[in-house]
């Protein structure tokens, strides 16, 4: 179970880190902890998997993928272990999840593709299609973005 | 972009130092100074390329309850539909896609009974039965980091 403290912590570092030569003793100050302390809980919330990364989040438009496509595929369930294996060995991959399937919605397995032209973007769909032999898929661009934020947790609390 | 500044995002995406004085970590990888990397890193968030510095958080390890939902929303109501479901704080991705499911969106809450009430609450107030809720079955891959090369 997450602390008072953690919970503290997570609202601190969801946010921007301050750009200052000591960024976490500025955090830790605000918080009423020391650095080593603040440094020791994010340490740890890496390892526990609760921070999945921690880092620049970047806007991935504007460093020149443009074109990113959700790509979603119709992967028979015995073969989803070794078609997942490959699909997520290209680069151009950044998300591959398994989803359930609707009656009016078959495919079972998206991933994200990244690229910075949709021929491209294309090119490496075709290339894994051929790879993990399955041809039933669908590119679904976003034509519009309605909402992008990152989610801020704890904030009722 | 010069060959710095591109050194520079791609070390800072992944692994950013978690010490007393990161920047100067940084600083020496790059053979520049804290001051400068610190000015770097500005600049290259006013212009856009960096949105933030901080954590990214596995929602399900904190306790909340996320899933991406599409919606087949008439053309005449994309408007309307998407200002209810934006309205909501946990609805963090929302996109218009080409297909007859033209709404994808997706939504975290601390429970999933908040996540079924919000989604009732748009079948209710919009009129459309056509919403799928695709929580994750199994996850085999999340790694958003890009080589920035040229």
């Amino acid at each position: 179970m997450l602390s008072c403290l953690d919970k503290k912590i997570i609202r601190k570092i969801q946010e921007d880190l301050p750009l200052v030569p000591k960024p976490y003793a500025e955090i830790a100050q605000e918080l009423g902890i020391t650095e080593k302390e603040l440094i020791y809980k994010i340490k740890g919330f890496c390892d526990e998997g609760i921070i999945r990364r921690f880092g620049s989040i970047l806007n991935h438009r504007n460093v020149g993928y443009k074109a990113n496509a959700m790509v979603v595929w119709i992967v028979p369930e015995d073969k989803i272990k070794e078609v997942s294996k490959i699909m997520i060995s290209f680069p151009q991959v950044s998300h591959c999840y398994q989803r359930p399937i609707f009656p009016d919605w078959p495919y079972n397995i998206f991933t994200m593709v990244h690229a910075k032209t949709q021929q491209e973007c294309e090119k490496v769909v075709k290339e894994i299609a051929s790879d993990v032999k399955i041809y039933d898929y669908n590119m679904l661009y976003s034509a519009l973005e309605l909402k992008k934020v990152s989610m801020k947790y704890f904030m009722q609390e | 972009m010069n060959k710095t500044n591109k050194d520079l995002l791609n070390l800072i995406q992944s692994n950013f130092p978690l010490e007393s004085r990161p920047f100067l970590k940084i600083a020496k990888e790059l053979n520049i100074s804290e001051i400068e990397v610190i000015d770097i890193i500005k600049e290259l968030k006013s212009s856009g390329y960096i949105k933030r510095i901080g954590g990214i958080f596995d929602s399900r390890k904190l306790g909340y309850y996320s899933t991406l939902c599409a919606i087949k929303v008439p053309l005449d109501k994309i408007t309307e539909v998407a200002k209810l479901i934006n309205s909501n704080k946990g609805v963090t991705h929302n996109y218009i896609r080409d297909h007859s499911y033209n709404m994808w969106f997706t939504v975290i809450a601390p429970s999933i009974e908040e996540v079924k009430e919000f989604l009732d609450n748009i079948k209710i107030k919009t009129h459309i039965k056509d919403i799928i809720e695709l929580p994750v079955v199994q996850l085999f891959k999340i790694s958003v980091i890009f080589n920035i090369k040229e």
